[in-house]
């Protein structure tokens, strides 16, 4: 399913954010790459650096405590984060677009929904008239509104949250772009709803072979829908690989963790797994490993060095001493 | 043929129906009160049954028509001057609109822009403008006019010049703050996602969810500006005699308030009225376009 040239490679992308209590390592040295078609799970705890990571991608860090410092992200094999803003609003929307994770904000009450979904078409493919109509009537069926045509007039507050939901995916996949970027697009969905929504986007992804980056915290979503896995921990990707190997063979304590709190019913346990202890404070980290502190198998170097990468078989990687094989 | 015959009263009953409940939920008295101030200033040829400015000395300092000495002819009454006080404060009704409206307008303006660029630059540039509106509000709007009209001599469009320059600091305040709210919604990121420059984002995206509080302020602000002109007629900085300003009608009635006390008195029911009104309906629209207000 994988070709062979990736579409998105990320880079040892570095952003932080220099705030007055210091420097918050949002992300600190991420590198992952995407096939065309493939869609990779990003997901972690809250502050993780999850959804940084993805702003950082589309180059919309908030300024100016924000900033990216170092690494690449080559779309294409280009580098965006050397473009000119101008070319950078050109790759924005018809190349890389977004689906956020609250629907009730993502629309602009203002405006009815076809002046929306329209706004977008026709600046990136320079429409107007009844070929712009038509256009935007495509885009919203394609997401499956029903009667589309009777609902361009229409208002955000006269939709439903999963009915908003899928007029923003029609606003983002209505340039066809390569890549897009869902953070946490289900969130605020109720269950049914977002398997309809998830199903959609499968459907769209595999016609149009799109790379989708899908940021999460929901495994049994993960499940569903990621080829790939990239499970991140205090700015930092700490394991990455197939989904079936992350289910199947989690190396790092975290990963395991994660999987553990998820809910299961076939596990009549009668309480919820968590994990103890809090996120570490992204702006002053202690040396070595960021989960030491929470890991039911810390050891000594754990707290010395950041442990290196460790490859387990192809494609899955993590960062844990654990598996480093001693010399 | 005929389905469209059948159709046509529908659609006609229906906007007019819909035109109706509109005017139903209108204040009665603030609404009242300012179309009758309105309909003083569009018509005031028509409605004064007197000149303005040209009086008859004959019949100075007459009392109003129901008190003794009065007559029908001068229903308010005359000045010392013999002009027709019922006439004056209709003419005058122009001056006050004229004044507070295209004041309103050019502080709105410049209130708005700044406020949109502050709130959404931030940082620096906010920084920046803020420091400037609260320079705005500082500035003593009184003393300033007297200045301006002691350097430049009284006239009409000095008074809009000065209000309107002093005024937009308390649009951009609101405007900023609305700004500062309306850019965190998802909606901005989003149209910034798809490309779109700040420029675009500002006009397109924030002004028209700024609008219904814009319309607020103005309104609230236009009975100020009202009451602004007043004072500064009442102390000669403002519009420049013979215009029936109603403050100038008051300070030309003051010398007169004990033997006439109808030529300062009302200029002065007109004016309390006209603010009065204008400050409920302020009320009411904010009151209806706020959300959280409108289920109850």
């Amino acid at each position: 399913m994988a070709d062979q040239t990736p579409l998105l490679e990320v880079r040892g992308l570095k952003t932080y954010f220099f705030t007055r209590r210091g420097t918050v390592k949002a992300v600190d040295g991420v590198s992952f790459s995407l096939a065309p078609g493939e869609t990779l799970a990003v997901v972690g705890e809250s502050g993780s650096g999850k959804s940084v990571t993805a702003l950082s991608i589309l180059r919309l860090v908030p300024e100016p405590a924000g900033r990216i410092v170092g690494g690449e992200v080559l779309l294409d094999g280009q580098d965006v984060l050397k473009l000119k803003r101008r070319e950078m609003r050109r790759v924005r929307g018809s190349r890389i677009s977004m689906v956020l994770q609250d629907p009730m904000t993502s629309l602009n009450p203002a405006f009815s929904v076809g002046d929306q979904v329209g706004e977008v078409v026709k600046l990136h493919q320079g429409v107007v008239g009844g070929e712009l109509r038509r256009r935007v009537v495509d885009a919203l069926s394609r997401l499956k509104i029903p009667s589309a045509e009777h609902r361009l007039a229409d208002y955000p507050h006269q939709m439903s949250g999963g009915m908003r939901q899928r007029v923003c995916g029609a606003i983002a996949l209505s340039c066809q772009p390569r890549l897009l970027i869902a953070d946490e697009p289900t969130t605020s969905l109720d269950v049914t709803i977002q398997a309809q929504f998830l199903e959609l986007l499968r459907e769209i992804q595999e016609r149009f072979h799109i790379s989708v980056v899908f940021i999460t915290h929901d495994f049994g979503i993960v499940a569903a829908t990621a080829h790939k896995v990239a499970v991140m921990y205090a700015g930092k990707i700490v394991e990455i690989g197939t989904t079936e190997e992350i289910f199947d063979n989690p190396v790092h304590p975290y990963t395991e963790a994660l999987l553990r709190c998820v809910p299961r019913s076939d596990r009549l346990e009668g309480r919820l797994v968590d994990i103890p202890g809090q996120p570490p404070d992204l702006a002053n980290l202690a040396p070595g490993c960021s989960f030491a502190p929470r890991c039911p198998r810390a050891m000594d170097r754990c707290w010395e060095a950041y442990p290196p990468e460790v490859e387990i078989s192809t494609g899955h990687v993590t960062n844990c001493w654990l598996a480093v094989k001693a010399p | 043929m005929s389905t469209v015959e059948a159709q046509r009263p529908v659609l006609v009953g229906h906007g007019l129906r819909k035109a109706w409940s509109l005017v139903r939920q209108l204040p009665p008295t603030s609404s009242i009160l300012l179309s009758l101030v309105i309909i003083g200033a569009v018509f005031a040829e028509q409605l004064a049954p007197h000149h303005p400015t040209e009086g008859e000395l004959r019949m100075r300092t007459r009392p109003a028509a129901w008190v003794e000495g009065g007559s029908t002819t001068h229903l308010l009454g005359t000045d010392d001057q013999g002009r027709d006080i019922l006439s004056r404060i209709i003419y005058g009704t122009r001056i006050s609109l004229a004044v507070s409206l295209t004041a309103v307008l050019l502080a709105g303006t410049i209130g708005t822009a700044i406020g949109l660029i502050a709130g959404y630059k931030g940082g620096f540039v906010d920084a920046l403008l803020m420091r400037l509106a609260d320079i705005g509000l500082s500035m003593p709007l009184i003393l300033i006019a007297v200045v301006v009209t002691a350097v430049t001599g009284a006239s009409f469009r000095n008074v809009i010049l000065v209000i309107g320059s002093l005024l937009w600091p308390r649009f951009a305040r609101q405007i900023r703050g609305e700004t500062l709210s309306i850019k965190e919604n998802d909606y901005i990121a989003l149209a910034r996602v798809a490309g779109r420059s700040g420029t675009y984002i500002v006009w397109r995206h924030i002004f028209p969810n700024v609008v219904p509080s814009l319309l607020v302020v103005s309104t609230l602000q236009v009975a100020y500006v009202i009451l602004v002109e007043g004072s500064l007629s009442f102390l000669g900085v403002g519009v420049p005699p013979p215009h029936p300003a109603w403050g100038l009608m008051i300070a030309e009635g003051r010398q007169l308030v004990w033997t006439a006390p109808w030529v300062a008195g009302f200029p002065g029911i007109a004016m309390g009225l006209t603010l009065l009104a204008m400050n409920m309906f302020g009320d009411w629209l904010r009151d209806k376009l706020d959300p959280k207000l409108r289920q109850v």
